[in-house]
């Protein structure tokens, strides 16, 4: 009835497990009693969970992303205190729980930290950026947010039914293959990435279609922000990529569940070509993930220099470039497995010749900043913290690019300290400049400063504590992954990572604090005229928070940076003689309902349940082709009501002396 | 607030952009199958290879069907354009049947390979084949539901611009499936008899 579903399921064998259970349920308990004495069921269902309003959207990828982020960094902090105290000891955590740990942190922080992050922050901002009053597909925009929480969703549930994957986050078999893992652990990791994969895979197409078809009129794409830009090339490299690991989770999933032989040791499987394909899939999902965040980077700079973006038709043709070299360079990632010396050359040429365009950007953002105006804003403060940390790692992946270098470090906790100096620097250090920066935008008033640098330095510091040393212990010979040890010269290292880690946790706690203090005070900081940093791109035309048709005329664009182009005009703020109705998306259960029953099926394929398996497909398919057949599914607001939000926006803009 | 420069592009453009994107990550999908199944061909685990399993008369049979179901789409689509509501339905129909006959060749070949011992967990050779061409049968059934899905809307509602839209898109997905099941035959069932 419950295929292999049992009361052994429960994390009864250990206190740690029970622990990270208890949080988790409690967790989830505590919201929806909150929701509940609040009486704002009601509210969330309507103005949010069913709402199709790109900016609400957004919003609710980045909290889910804040959340993964704790919990993928407990993760972090408990592998931390194993490795400071398990020499020649078998520490607190037994090797199978520590195995668990650190394949669901690298899952965790890649697929439902980082990702959902980045499209929230997307999904907020760009369409606002071309001028535009929504994303192509409001609906599957939708469904690619609830796909996402479903596959997040899956990930939770698996530490408080079952065991977790103890493969790594990148799943190589033929360890994650039925043999020798027999459990479910493989399967929660397989079906929470495929089922977030398609949410991904739909929301690179969204994006596409939005920036190629509704820019304002004039907005040529030479004259696109930068950040759109680097939009743009992520979801192309999306919708190359991640069609990679569906095959191969599927794969994966036919060896495990059907006795396929693709990736086992007899019958004729192929082990490397796992390898092949994941990466195929892997390295262009790094620069899905840093390229927004160099967009951020961008924008941050140049407002914050007061300056315009220096030189950037080289930084449109580096994003370009580094999105086609993305494709050639996944060897890197397994040059020791036996690949020819030409092949491994040809990738090692190929990963240092990546590494120039980035150069070019940086050498573009110091150029902005040289003779600028700076404001030392949080998201600066980021932002200079990247340049410096990132340019770091980025010569340690030089250094990883030449093959013979690489047979000595891959593996090791070099490999480790270089990636974590690429990701938290490169990709999150921009998420949380870009949180900074578009947060008065969303909601209206901005967030306390000084807790945001306070969370800097904590971040960045903590970030130098926790993953220098674990450059030495790589050369030192540490591999990665280790439950425990018996070298004794590793374990001070071990220890001054252990105390960055727990720098990093006062950091998000200052991050926590900001949000409070903020929304606190948010009356006293307020943004009333839509444009609190003097901001040059078109997302600050619209008031803080938008209204849900973002512009009431769309904006006439003749060159970049129009927003700064039409202040420096006078043409920002005129008062139009008469508006239109606009057409809005309705609002839509549907999404929902198919996140809740991709859940379902996740859940049902991980524990063999096939009934409920074949019922939630069945439930999806029949959602599916409900809003295939709905003919009528946007409302007009009137133009009455356009010109009554225009006139309370007018009159912020009278208060706030800018009109 | 002048007239566009460019003019904007409509939902039913917009949607046709959209579904061509999908249906490239699609192919991307297939492309790796295809590249799964040469690289692991010859991996045949001591059991049956493609020259002791394809039949290539089955093969062609099942290309005709699905070819000639290309065709009447296209009689269908052309039928939708005119407005001819009952023709169109005529065509969907006969579409869909030989549709559901490629799909009912196929089943009774992967039932037969299984029931002499092939089946795809025998060897990684099979794997690579009945995942690859099942892959395709899966997209064929979607396609099948799609073309009921649209049979009862031109029913319901009629040729409205919503439902032709939409039937566009699905013209864009039979004739994509159509292209992969060329490259099936030429890739694997080809090469694997001759």
């Amino acid at each position: 009835m419950l295929g292999r579903l049992t009361l052994d399921a429960l994390p009864l064998y250990s206190w740690v497990a029970m622990g990270g259970a208890l949080v988790t349920v409690l967790g989830g308990l505590a919201i929806a009693l909150v929701i509940t004495m609040m009486g704002k069921w009601r509210y969330v269902w309507s103005e949010w969970l069913t709402s199709l309003d790109h900016k609400r959207i957004g919003i609710m990828y980045v909290m889910l992303a804040l959340i993964m982020l704790l919990r993928g960094f407990i993760d972090a902090l408990m592998m931390r205190a194993q490795q400071a105290v398990a020499l020649n000891s078998e520490g607190y955590l037994p090797p199978d729980h520590f195995d668990q740990i650190f394949s669901s942190h690298g899952t965790i922080m890649i697929f439902f930290m980082a990702m959902p992050f980045l499209t929230g922050l997307i999904n907020i901002v760009m369409p606002q950026q071309i001028g535009s009053r929504d994303v192509a597909f409001p609906f599957l925009n939708a469904v690619s947010l609830w796909l996402t929480a479903a596959g997040a969703g899956l990930m939770l549930v698996s530490l408080v039914i079952g065991k977790f994957s103890t493969a790594g986050w990148t799943g190589y078999p033929p360890y994650s293959g039925a043999a020798y893992s027999p459990g479910v652990g493989v399967d929660y990791w397989i079906w929470s990435l495929q089922i977030s994969g398609v949410g991904t895979t739909l929301s690179g197409i969204n994006f596409i279609v939005t920036i190629l078809k509704r820019r304002a009129p004039g907005m040529t794409l030479m004259r696109m922000p930068m950040f759109t830009w680097t939009v743009l090339c992520a979801s192309v490299l999306i919708i190359f990529a991640f069609p990679a690991l569906t095959v191969v989770a599927s794969m994966l999933a036919l060896d495990r569940m059907v006795g396929m032989h693709f990736f086992t040791n007899a019958g004729g499987g192929n082990v490397m070509h796992y390898v092949n394909l994941i990466w195929i899939w892997g390295h262009p999902e790094v620069y899905i993930l840093i390229l927004p965040a160099f967009g951020i980077f961008s924008e941050v700079v140049a407002t914050f220099s007061a300056k315009r973006l220096f030189g950037y038709a080289s930084l449109v043709y580096a994003t370009a470039a580094i999105a086609l070299l993305s494709f050639t360079v996944w060897l890197h990632h397994f040059f020791t497995m036996g690949a020819s010396a030409n092949v491994n050359a040809f990738f090692g040429i190929m990963t240092m010749v990546i590494a120039v365009p980035t150069g070019v950007k940086v050498f573009d953002w110091l150029m902005t900043m040289y003779r600028g105006r700076i404001t030392f804003h949080p998201s600066m403060k980021w932002t200079l913290g990247f340049m410096v940390t990132f340019v770091i790692g980025g010569m340690t992946g030089v250094l990883l690019a030449l093959p013979p270098a690489d047979y000595l470090m891959h593996n090791s906790t070099f490999l480790v300290a270089h990636f974590h100096n690429m990701l938290i620097p490169g990709a999150l250090f921009g998420y949380f400049a870009g949180y900074m920066y578009w947060f008065p935008k969303a909601f209206g008033f901005t967030l306390d400063a000084r807790w945001g640098t306070r969370a800097f330095w904590f971040w960045i510091v903590g970030f130098y504590f926790a993953f220098m040393p674990l450059y030495a212990l790589g050369f030192m010979g540490m591999s990665r992954r280790m439950e425990r040890y018996s070298i004794a010269e590793w374990q001070p290292f071990l220890i001054t990572a252990a105390i960055g880690a727990v720098l990093v946790l006062i950091g998000i706690v200052c991050l926590g604090i900001q949000l409070y203090v903020s929304i606190r005070d948010r009356k006293a900081n307020r943004d009333t005229t839509g444009d609190p940093w003097n901001g040059r791109t078109l997302e600050w035309l619209t008031a803080s928070p938008p209204a849900p048709y973002n512009f009431a005329v769309v904006p006439q664009v003749d060159g970049l940076d129009a927003f700064h182009e039409m202040k420096r005009r006078g043409t920002a703020y005129l008062r139009p003689e008469r508006y239109e109705d606009i057409e809005m998306p309705k609002n839509s259960g549907i999404g929902v309902v198919i996140g809740i029953f991709a859940g379902v099926f996740g859940f049902a394929m991980v524990w063999y349940i096939w009934w409920a398996a074949a019922g939630a497909g069945l439930a999806i398919l029949v959602a599916i082709i409900v809003r295939a057949s709905q003919d009528e599914t946007e409302t007009l607001m009137p133009a009455a009501e356009v010109k009554r939000i225009e006139g309370a926006r007018f009159e912020a803009l009278s208060a706030g002396g800018v009109a | 607030m002048s007239a566009p420069a460019v003019p904007a592009a409509g939902p039913h453009e917009e949607r046709a952009f959209g579904f061509w994107l999908y249906l490239m990550s699609d192919a991307i999908i297939f492309a790796l199958l295809f590249a799964t199944y040469l690289v692991m061909k010859d991996n045949l685990a001591g059991g049956p290879g493609s020259a002791d399993l394809f039949d290539l008369s089955n093969a062609f049979a099942e290309t005709m069907l699905l070819l000639t179901s290309s065709l009447t789409f296209g009689f269908a689509a052309l039928s939708a354009d005119a407005g001819k509501r009952g023709a169109a339905l005529a065509w969907l129909t006969v579409t869909f049947g030989l549709g559901a006959a490629f799909l009912a060749l196929e089943l009774h070949e992967f039932a037969a390979m299984i029931a002499q011992g092939a089946g795809p967990d025998r060897s990684g050779f099979l794997s690579a084949f009945f995942t690859l061409v099942g892959t395709h049968g899966l997209h064929v059934s979607g396609g099948l539901i799609f073309i009921a899905v649209m049979i009862s809307q031109i029913a319901l509602k009629g040729l409205t611009p919503p439902v032709a839209s939409r039937l566009f898109r699905l013209g864009l997905f039979w004739h994509f499936l159509d292209i992969v099941w060329i490259g099936i035959f030429s890739v694997v069932y080809l090469p694997g008899v001759l």
